[in-house]
């Protein structure tokens, strides 16, 4: 039997040459039906063109850096199975929504300012020390947090994001799951530090509820649910003296 | 010239890393801190830990039986003193990580919950579900982002370390984003870079672990310690080398032959699915050999079989375990058996390192698994490496403090000269090497092949000796590689080049190490030698590099305090 093949487009973009980017074709091998799109683009870049860049590390779905756009769509490149796609081809873009630094890679420095802005750390009034040993914690406390704490920074949200994609100064998903992860958190005193900048004009209001966030997470994080739970927080507690716990 | 300077500079952004850019600030909040890492810190791959961390923490255990279980697990080629330090610190580590809200597991009285783990004799593994590692690499870099004192380089790779009259005062690295070679020097040098399972073809390792800061401290004349001493895990996924993690045996699951048998029971009865790795691996394959394994598309595998332990508990402990099986292997482990064989896993060896980090080159400290401590010796157990990273993090973190905080800064001169040499050695080897016909790629690939065949699970001298040959004509070729990007901006070609140059450098030194130790302990097993031999090869093997490929081996005493060798029976 003649050798499977696949075709694999993906943006090309070097900012000391080109002025806009394009699109490049590649035929290559489809030879295991456990291949993902992240290993065409390695057998691109070990067999057929070495300046092909992109970021990847883990391949198992948890380091969060190897997120495109696949066939118009934000997906992990390290668990998109080929076969899912094949006979037809596929396109893989940067991440929309955010400046292309080169080929597949983006600029995420826009996010790491998000990130700490929102103070993504443990805010006590007073610490407990060490030599107290831990804080005590029930499964049911943890489970009110779980899943905003399993964001993996993927960016898949932002590049859904119609909102962000408009204004770029919006917190977005992913941080503002991020605050509420740790607002949430019965160790964290925190949220009277972190409203400022949850409820400013580019924090949770401007988003539509559009919900692709929540669509798009690889992770079961639910990004629309944060912000919305986060609106209540902002304005319920602007109104009330104070309700942080643990005061 | 360009160039930035601190007090402390660290090399690494997984748990390690940052874990000593923390302890540095706390030991002097007046100092600068550096935190180099070629992918943003949370990429790093302690990202992917799965299990666990040990420490003993509940009150049936104690210190003693945490010391004592790994130092049998390491077959007795573990310093003494420092795995007494060791298991003495890391619950006080597992509780700062607490502090910082790391979401652990818990018993139903609110407490930090554990978890059985292979070679460890009574429930000392701390976990958060099973994604530990991710939350504890989350839980330390966004606790780090309080402290400004800490300045992050990310995405910047380290491709040298500056050492002038043997003192580190700081390493050369390519800014990624704008492709500038620039010098960043400090008082204080911590390598953190992690491990290097990429010179492996089946590994649980991600990308980025290849080895770059053994190689940078090989090259400036530091020893690298027991490199022959190589984990394998015994559960990866075939084809993708994903690691199904020890817990799913701590909670339960059976392993068992292509007849159903839980084959285990012939070779460590006492312990079964709880064994420690190296000699379940060993197993797994002499099982293979006698035609009890499963054929599979991609090589032999066995099943690991964890339906019995129902949904809920499956739910409970391990839900990423149930989310790798759907995605990856498209079978839900709550009615199917996981498909399995031993992988490449971790490293043992690394960059010789006393108790504080300290190299023997004044200001260049080590830690995590770039470093050999002397706690893991021939066999880490698992969840002891996570705790590994706070612990020795934590203690590097303190002495470069310490050092930083009584020299004097770092001069221009000697500094402007060796970067101007690096940045000259880039463009001649790499980006303007004209006339190179040989792929990165097909190296990396016959290099991982050949690791893979040579210094596996067993070894004899003939795979070895063939393996060094290899190696040797890999590294000739390697000089006639071509490199077709010829971009400033992120140029991952180039990177994936001076990746390679380190990891066939590595490569070098298991390859040579396990070949002069002719005995078996730990991870390392000869069938031309399979008795363990303490009169002459209790002892680390140190490799120092030379002219030639052939590194130079000497070896140094291993401590014993309290422990006697003995046979290593389960
Ligand atoms: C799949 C898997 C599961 C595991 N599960 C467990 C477990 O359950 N329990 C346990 O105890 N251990 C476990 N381990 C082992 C443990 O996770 C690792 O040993 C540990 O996380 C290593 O941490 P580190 O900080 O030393 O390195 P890493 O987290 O790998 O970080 C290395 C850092 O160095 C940087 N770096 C490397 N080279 C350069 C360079 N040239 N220039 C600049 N920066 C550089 C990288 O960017 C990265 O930030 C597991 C390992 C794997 C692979
Ligand atoms: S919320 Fe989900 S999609 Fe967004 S960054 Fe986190 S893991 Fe990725
Ligand atoms: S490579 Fe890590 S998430 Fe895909």
């Amino acid at each position: 039997m003649a050798e499977k093949r696949i075709t694999i487009r993906t943006t090309r973009f070097d900012p000391d040459k080109d002025k806009v980017p394009r699109l490049q074709s590649y035929d290559i091998p489809f030879s295991d039906d456990s291949m993902v799109v992240l290993d065409a683009l390695n057998h691109i870049k070990a067999h057929v063109d070495g300046s092909l860049s992109y970021r990847w590390s883990c391949r198992m779905g948890i380091c969060g850096s190897c997120g495109m756009m696949v066939n118009g769509v934000p997906k992990l490149t390290c668990s998109a199975f080929m076969r899912d796609y094949w006979p037809r081809s596929i396109t893989v873009e940067p991440l929309q929504n955010f400046p292309i630094v080169r080929d597949l890679v983006i600029d995420m420095e826009d996010f790491m300012h998000k990130l700490k802005s929102i103070k993504p750390w443990i805010i006590r009034k007073q610490e407990y020390p060490l030599g107290a040993g831990e804080h005590r914690q029930t499964m049911d406390q943890i489970d009110e947090f779980r899943q905003f704490s399993e964001c993996i920074n993927c960016m898949l949200c932002y590049a859904a994001c119609p909102v962000y994609g408009l204004n770029n100064e919006f917190l977005g998903p992913a941080a503002t799951a991020l605050a509420r992860r740790y607002n949430l958190d019965s160790r964290d005193q925190g949220l009277k530090d972190r409203l400022p900048v949850l409820a400013n004009s580019e924090g949770v209001w401007e988003c539509s509820f559009v919900g692709e966030c929540s669509v798009v997470c690889p992770k079961g994080v639910d990004p629309a649910k944060a912000i919305q739970q986060t609106k209540l927080d902002t304005t319920t507690r602007f109104v009330l003296p104070y309700g942080n716990r643990e005061e | 010239m360009d160039f930035e300077s601190y007090d402390v500079l660290v090399v690494g952004g997984g748990l390690a890393g940052i874990r000593a850019a923390i302890a540095a600030v706390d030991a002097n909040p007046r100092l600068k801190i550096a935190m180099v890492s070629k992918v943003y810190p949370m990429r790093s791959h302690t990202v992917s830990a799965e299990g666990g961390a040990a420490a003993a923490l509940r009150p049936e255990d104690s210190y003693e039986n945490h010391a004592f279980d790994t130092i049998k697990g390491a077959d007795y080629l573990a310093d003494q003193d420092v795995v007494e330090a060791f298991v003495r610190e890391a619950p006080i580590e597992v509780i700062q990580m607490e502090h910082w809200g790391c979401p652990w597991s818990r018993d139903p009285d609110g407490k930090i919950s554990a978890r059985p783990f292979g070679g460890m004799t009574t429930w000392r593994t701390c976990f958060a579900a099973d994604k530990t590692g991710f939350h504890m690499l989350h839980t330390v870099f966004q606790t780090s982002l309080k402290y400004s004192q800490i300045h992050r380089h990310d995405e910047a790779f380290a491709t040298k370390l500056l050492v002038e009259d043997s003192r580190c005062v700081g390493v050369v690295a390519i800014d990624m984003r704008s492709g500038r070679v620039q010098a960043i020097t400090a008082k204080s040098v911590i390598l953190a870079t992690g491990g290097l399972g990429r010179v492996y073809a089946f590994t649980t390792n991600g990308n980025i672990c290849t080895g770059d800061g053994m190689a940078l401290a090989y090259r400036a004349g530091v020893g690298l310690k027991d490199m022959e001493m190589v984990q394998f895990h015994p559960t990866g996924l075939p084809f993708t080398g994903i690691l199904i993690t020890e817990a799913v045996r701590g909670e339960g699951g059976y392993l068992l032959n292509k007849d159903g048998e839980r084959f285990l029971k012939r070779y460590i009865p006492n312990k079964m699915e709880l064994g420690p790795r190296d000699i379940i691996s060993r197993a797994m394959v002499t099982e293979f050999e006698a035609g009890r394994g499963f054929e599979g598309p991609h090589g032999k595998y066995m099943h690991l079989d964890v339906r019995h332990l129902g949904e809920d508990k499956i739910d409970a402990k391990l839900p990423f375990m149930r989310e790798l099986g759907r995605e990856f292997v498209g079978i839900d482990i709550v009615k199917d058996p996981i498909p399995v064989r031993p992988v490449m896993h971790y490293m043992m060896g690394g960059v010789d390192a006393d108790i504080s980090g300290a190299t023997p080159i004044a200001g260049l400290y080590a830690a995590g698994e770039c470093a050999n401590v002397g706690l893991n010796g021939g066999n880490r157990l698992g969840s002891n490496s996570l705790s590994e990273c706070l612990v020795f993090g934590a203690a590097a973190g303190r002495a470069a403090a310490e050092r930083a905080s009584s020299v004097g800064p770092v001069g221009a001169n000697p500094v402007t000269a060796l970067l101007a040499d690096e940045t000259r050695r880039i463009r001649s080897s790499f980006l303007d090497k004209k006339g190179g016909e040989e792929r990165i790629g097909t190296i990396r690939e016959e290099m991982q092949h050949d690791m893979d065949a040579g210094a596996g699970v067993f070894r004899t001298r003939e795979g070895l000796e063939k393996l060094t040959r290899q190696l040797g004509a890999l590294r000739d070729r390697f000089e006639k590689i071509k490199i077709e990007d010829s971009s400033r901006t992120f140029n991952t070609e180039l990177t994936a080049a001076l990746e390679l140059d380190f990891m066939l450098e590595v490569s070098e030194t298991i390859a040579y190490s396990a070949l002069a130790r002719e005995e078996s302990r730990g991870a390392h097993a000869r069938r031309d030698f399979p008795e363990r031999d303490d009169a002459k090869w209790l002892k680390h093997t140190l490799a120092f590099r030379t002219d030639r490929a052939e590194p130079r081996l000497e070896y140094a005493d291993v401590r014993i305090t309290n422990f006697k060798p003995q046979a290593r029976t389960y």
